[in-house]
């Protein structure tokens, strides 16, 4: 196992009134890097995750954490019902004791500064997200478990969650385990994609995994060759001043050889 | 000089209130009015238990909401029925089967409508020292508590990645809740239980930023309700159950009304 491993599940098989959900799934994160667990509705995203977080058994195979692993989650649709008057700040100390300085930090670094003292229930989809973000940033995490981030979230408010949710990556080092739907951001902003249909399909760099044909069988040949092209037009990224940056070196995301994008 | 039946009945009443307050809360933020009603309605019963079996008729009261909530918890995973109609089923037969009881027990005179509506100014000072001690109890349940039980009722699952022990949080709330009906059958009766637990509440809502201020606002308005229910029940003459709740839901409407006006004025769209 390699050492910085953050957590690994092997073998995990969970049934449920007869279904298999999970067949023999094999999942890991290491320290910095960016996991995203793809798949159709109800080809069991999120039963993974939350069996990876320990919130459900499973049949068979095994959970591990490394010893003392500090987790931070934000789960799928958390709404905040206005039957409970909550201030943003109040919500972020469910999650412990922290003074003021360290709630508006945290903050910041969500972009969402001056909203100490909003209540919960009148925020955005968008804002929602990243209050629950901060949350789990709180707990200084060494990996952020985020199922799926990006829903009641409009496009641009995604993309702009998605640059957040790397450049906190970039600065912590802490791994991320996302689940998403959203192929074409994913595949732009991923280390690793596990493509899941209650078994893994297929799972590796983002470039290797669409031209899988397990990945292609399951998500249409027109979607995975979009997919393609977009790599080929993503595989760098641009500063705020629209300038062409390159990526650090394990992000090794190269044109589609010709014929390869669907095949 | 205050009538030191009046004296017992204000301490008795406010001890149940201000606990009342906090846990109501819980009972409005989990969407449990109706939980609670089950458990209360089956108090009778208990009550007829306990003095059937010579034990004490709070401490079958306890037994018996105890029961009934767990059954509650064991139907419900049946998913063949709604949990209201399962409920409603548990709620209303508890109910007759414990007026039934209290017909049916040879030569023992229980004061049903006390049961029923409540009869605090008729409090002993043996009742008092049961209010107390539970009231204690759950006071001190409610503060070491009140962190996990908010977590877990904002979002469950993120309380137990955090570390919260959620399945014993939920049991212990139950627990206490079985506790409050207990005493609070005393004051305002099985029927009245829940107003106590829900109104008071609803009414902080209009008033509160954030569940602690909530949750102490609930219980102040909850011993003022107690405090001017037996004021209105000994000027006007009505019974005192009944008088409190009246006061506790006056209190309500007052509050919507001002949050209502207040919201109107701010003129933002209603969310």
């Amino acid at each position: 196992m390699r050492n910085d491993a953050l957590l690994r599940g092997t073998g995990l098989c969970l049934a449920y009134n007869g279904r298999q959900i999970l067949d023999h799934v094999d999942i890991g994160v290491d320290r910095g890097e960016v996991v995203t667990v793809v798949g159709l509705n109800g080809c069991g995203k999120s039963t993974l995750v939350r069996a990876l977080l320990g919130l459900t058994r499973v049949d068979s195979g095994a959970v591990w954490h490394r010893p003392g692993l500090r987790i931070g989650y934000t789960p799928q649709r958390m709404k905040m019902d206005p039957v409970m008057p909550m201030t943003v700040a109040r919500f972020l100390r469910l999650g412990g004791r922290y003074d003021d300085g360290r709630l508006a930090a945290a903050l910041d670094e969500v972009e969402l500064n001056g909203t100490l003292h909003a209540q919960m229930s009148k925020l955005s989809g968008g804002e929602f997200n990243r209050v629950a973000l901060a949350r789990a940033l709180l707990r200084d995490p060494d990996i952020l478990v985020l199922d799926e981030p990006l829903s009641s979230v409009d496009y641009v408010g995604q993309v702009r969650l998605y640059e957040l949710i790397e450049s906190i990556r970039r600065r912590r080092g802490c791994g991320v385990l996302m689940v998403s739907h959203d192929l074409h951001l994913v595949i732009s902003a991923t280390n690793t994609v596990v493509c899941l249909n209650h078994h893994v399909c297929c799972s590796g760099r983002p470039r290797e995994v669409i031209g899988n044909p397990e990945f292609v069988a399951l998500f249409g040949r027109r979607l995975a060759e979009s997919l393609a092209l977009y790599v080929h037009q993503h595989d760098h990224s641009h500063d705020a001043s629209g300038r062409v940056v390159s990526e650090p070196g394990d992000r090794d995301v190269r044109p589609p050889a010709p014929g390869n994008g669907g095949a | 000089m205050m009538e030191d039946f009046i004296l017992r009945a204000l301490i008795g009443g406010t001890s149940v209130a201000v606990i009342a307050g906090p846990l109501g809360c819980f009972v409005v933020w989990r969407r449990m009015a109706y939980f609670g009603a089950t458990m209360s309605h089956s108090a009778l019963l208990g009550a007829a238990l306990g003095i059937a079996v010579g034990a004490d008729p709070t401490a079958g009261t306890i037994a018996v909401c105890i029961a009934i909530a767990l059954v509650v918890v064991f139907m419900e995973s049946g998913r063949l029925l709604a949990s209201d109609t399962v409920m409603g089923i548990l709620a209303h037969s508890a109910l007759a089967y414990g007026v039934a009881a209290i017909a049916l027990m040879p030569g023992v005179r229980v004061d049903l409508m006390g049961y029923l509506f409540g009869d605090v100014l008729a409090i002993g000072w043996g009742d008092i020292r049961v209010i107390a001690a539970i009231g204690f109890a759950l006071g001190v349940g409610i503060v070491t508590l009140w962190r996990p039980l908010l977590s877990v009722t904002v979002d469950e699952e993120l309380a137990r990645v955090e570390g919260v022990r959620a399945a014993a949080a939920r049991v212990a709330l139950m627990l206490m809740l079985a506790l409050l009906v207990a005493v609070g059958m005393k004051v305002v009766g099985i029927l009245l239980i829940v107003s106590l637990l829900v109104i008071p509440p609803a009414a902080a809502r209009m008033i509160s930023a954030t569940p602690e201020g909530m949750a102490l606002k609930s219980a102040l308005l909850a011993a003022a309700s107690v405090a001017l229910g037996m004021s209105l029940s000994l000027t006007a003459d009505v019974p005192a159950g009944p008088a409190i709740v009246i006061v506790a839901s006056l209190f309500f409407a007052l509050l919507f009304l001002l949050r209502r006006g207040f919201d109107g004025l701010s003129a933002r769209p209603p969310t």
